[in-house]
């Protein structure tokens, strides 16, 4: 699939000393990631899970890395995105939690005008069956197979790629958009991707109160996804006003309700699923 | 986080954005002397504060103390003044708006602004208000003021006092991390000068770490909710009867909505994150049980987060806590086996699937305790 990760990925950790960075970036190598590299001060020259460690992300260009997972402290987050992007990475997957979004809104248009795809803040990651993962996603959940899903939320994600793999499915990619305000990637520009894969049979897409991107999500469908498309959206219980946990997941002003997004999929001949476990019953 | 009027008005005081002269009344003492006409304004985090008797108007010294005294301690739709804004009244010809926000769908700041202010934005039509993305690389440059003073057809007197009061509100959107920062009105005195008459301003809670100048509790929390933020929990207090524990905020959200389709109503929202710790499960059942709940459902899908921990977690909490309330457990995910045998080992019950937990908790939890 162009522009994500396939077999020629090589990434690098951001972190990967740290509790996330290096548990996951074991994870990785497992499921079949080239981790080629991992940054962190002061460490250079040690190693995480045999991945060689080094002090700068300009540094790890010897080992010629065309990824990177940030996975550091909310504080220091865009400076080490500003830091892939100067060092030359060409695709940049933020995890961390809590990073203020005026910090987002820089690295995304920075990335965006070198051309460079930045994902999250906020999420799971991205994984490819057969292929690559970066992220967090637990690994024992996936088996290759048609259904690409894309979610704002990590459980929750977790729990659909499991159902599928459970009732005999299996996904070409999984891609968590994440869980704030605003992100890198959203639903339509992974829209365009599923489309154009010939891995990708079928789309579920994940959605939950907040914002307007399912809506417009909805309206792309329409006109231009000819594949299978089924959606789960949460937050239908939320009270208005209040933060369910995600930075991005409030109903402000009646906008952003679960009742608006599953109205627009059903528009757009959509089926949206009651609940989690009834995703693969829509594929069917 | 919204700041109260005043903090927002100091906010713009220091940043160059003209705001009437005024004091904060705590409590009666802090009243001065009357010397000219004010407005008595309660601070309370509400939309059309006037119009639910909110604020007073005071021509002479009586009508000041007697204002202050009705306001004071007062509940307006719910919510307790506990703090009063004293102002100059300002003499007032027009009003406008203007506000630099985040516009979520454009991930870029916007800058409205109509000459129709005094009321709610969202109540306008759209023809009448100046709507403007900027670049948050480039950021504000006179020519957007210039655009939005041409749209509204402001004097060139007016145009150039808006103009330095929208280059500093976007001064103050970027350096306070705001998520909103807006005056309506923003008045046009008979004078003729531009004075922001309110000032709303929402912090971007992530971003309190570097904003230490607001050490100011969230005044839309509640007590649980700000204890177990202190706690590094995600905690919405909501008005049912079954307490949620789950990890992660899509499938918390997602088990709120189960129970609420089974017409089981919930409690809270308690996200317990990805963890591997017994303690931080001892915790969160220690928050729940403060919300009172009649049941308790744990909903876990373990991957960092272990079956087996999260159930060690629930048998020292149900003894630590002395819990009589039922709870009711779905483990799936790494160790499930192990985490649901630990249960069955200590008389509570588990489960693989979360349908079956969501239809037991709601039959259990209904039922009279």
């Amino acid at each position: 699939m162009s522009g994500l990760v396939d077999e020629n990925t090589k990434v690098i950790v951001q972190g990967i000393t740290g509790h996330q960075g290096k548990f996951h970036s074991g994870e990785m190598v497992k499921f079949g990631t080239k981790v080629v590299g991992g940054t962190s001060p002061g460490k250079k020259g040690q190693s995480v899970n045999g991945i060689p460690i080094f002090e700068t992300v300009a540094d790890t260009m010897s080992v010629k890395p065309n990824a990177t997972m940030i996975s550091v402290a909310a504080p220091y987050v865009r400076d080490a995105a500003f830091e892939a992007i100067d060092a030359g990475i060409k695709l940049i997957y933020i995890l961390t939690e809590h990073v203020p979004f005026h910090d987002t809104m820089e690295i995304l248009y920075e990335a965006k005008r070198k051309d460079i795809v930045m994902l999250g803040p906020n999420g799971p990651g991205i994984t490819r069956p057969g292929y690559a993962k970066i992220g967090i996603m637990p690994n024992h959940i996936f088996k290759k197979g048609d259904v690409a899903v894309a979610s704002r939320s990590g459980t929750l994600t977790y729990e659909i790629v499991g159902s599928l793999t459970n009732a005999g499915f299996g996904e070409s990619t999984v891609i968590g958009l994440g869980g704030d305000p605003v992100v890198g990637l959203t639903y339509i520009d992974v829209l365009k991707l599923f489309q154009e894969d010939k891995d990708t049979k079928n789309i579920v897409l994940v959605g939950e109160i907040g914002g307007n991107n399912e809506e417009l999500a909805a309206a792309y469908i329409k006109k231009n996804i000819t594949k299978k498309v089924v959606a789960y959206i949460t937050g239908r219980s939320a009270p208005p006003g209040k933060r369910m946990g995600h930075a991005g997941a409030i109903v402000e002003h009646g906008t952003g309700t679960a009742e608006s997004k599953i109205k627009a999929f059903n528009e757009s001949g959509v089926s949206v699923a009651e609940y989690p476990v009834d995703i693969p019953k829509l594929l069917r | 986080m919204n700041l109260y009027e005043y903090l927002g008005k100091d906010i713009f005081r220091q940043n160059g954005i003209p705001v009437p002269d005024g004091y904060l009344v705590e409590k009666p003492e802090d009243v001065r002397k009357y010397i000219k006409p004010v407005v008595v304004k309660s601070q309370i985090l509400l939309g059309g504060r006037g119009k639910s008797g909110g604020i007073k108007f005071a021509r002479s010294d009586d009508e000041l103390k007697n204002g202050v005294r009705e306001l004071l301690g007062s509940e307006i739709r719910g919510l307790k003044v506990t703090k009063l804004l004293v102002e100059d009244m300002i003499d007032i010809k027009k009003e406008m708006y203007v506000s630099i926000s985040l516009n979520r769908t454009e991930r870029k700041p916007m800058l409205m602004a109509t000459t129709e202010g005094g009321v709610e934005i969202e109540s306008l039509p759209h023809e009448k208000i100046f709507l403007r993305l900027i670049d948050p690389l480039m950021g504000y440059s006179d020519y957007i003021g210039r655009e939005a003073s041409s749209f509204m057809n402001l004097s060139p007197e007016i145009s150039s006092q808006f103009r330095s009061i929208v280059s500093n509100l976007y001064k103050i959107f970027v350096k306070y991390d705001c998520e909103l920062a807006e005056i309506n009105p923003l008045v046009v005195t008979g004078s003729g000068s531009l004075i922001a008459a309110d000032a709303k301003v929402v912090i971007d809670s992530d971003s309190l770490f570097r904003h230490k100048e607001f050490n100011v509790v969230d005044p839309e929390k509640t007590k649980l909710e700000l204890e177990a933020q202190s706690k590094g929990y995600s905690f919405v207090e909501m008005d049912g009867h079954i307490g949620v524990i789950a990890n992660g905020a899509g499938l918390t959200m997602a088990t709120l909505d189960a129970l609420t389709l089974h017409k089981g109503k919930p409690r809270n929202f308690l996200d317990l994150g990805g963890t591997d710790s017994v303690d931080i499960v001892v915790t969160a059942f220690d928050l729940v049980l403060k919300a009172n709940p009649k049941a308790i459902l744990v909903n876990i899908f373990g991957g960092v987060t272990k079956c087996d921990t999260v159930a060690n977690g629930i048998v020292e909490a149900k003894k630590k806590f002395n819990i009589k309330q039922h709870i009711v457990v779905r483990l799936s995910g790494i160790h499930e086996v192990e985490g649901r045998q630990i249960l069955k080992d200590n008389g509570i019950d588990a489960f693989s699937d979360m349908m079956s937990a969501i239809e037991t908790v709601v039959k259990l939890g209904s039922g009279s305790q």
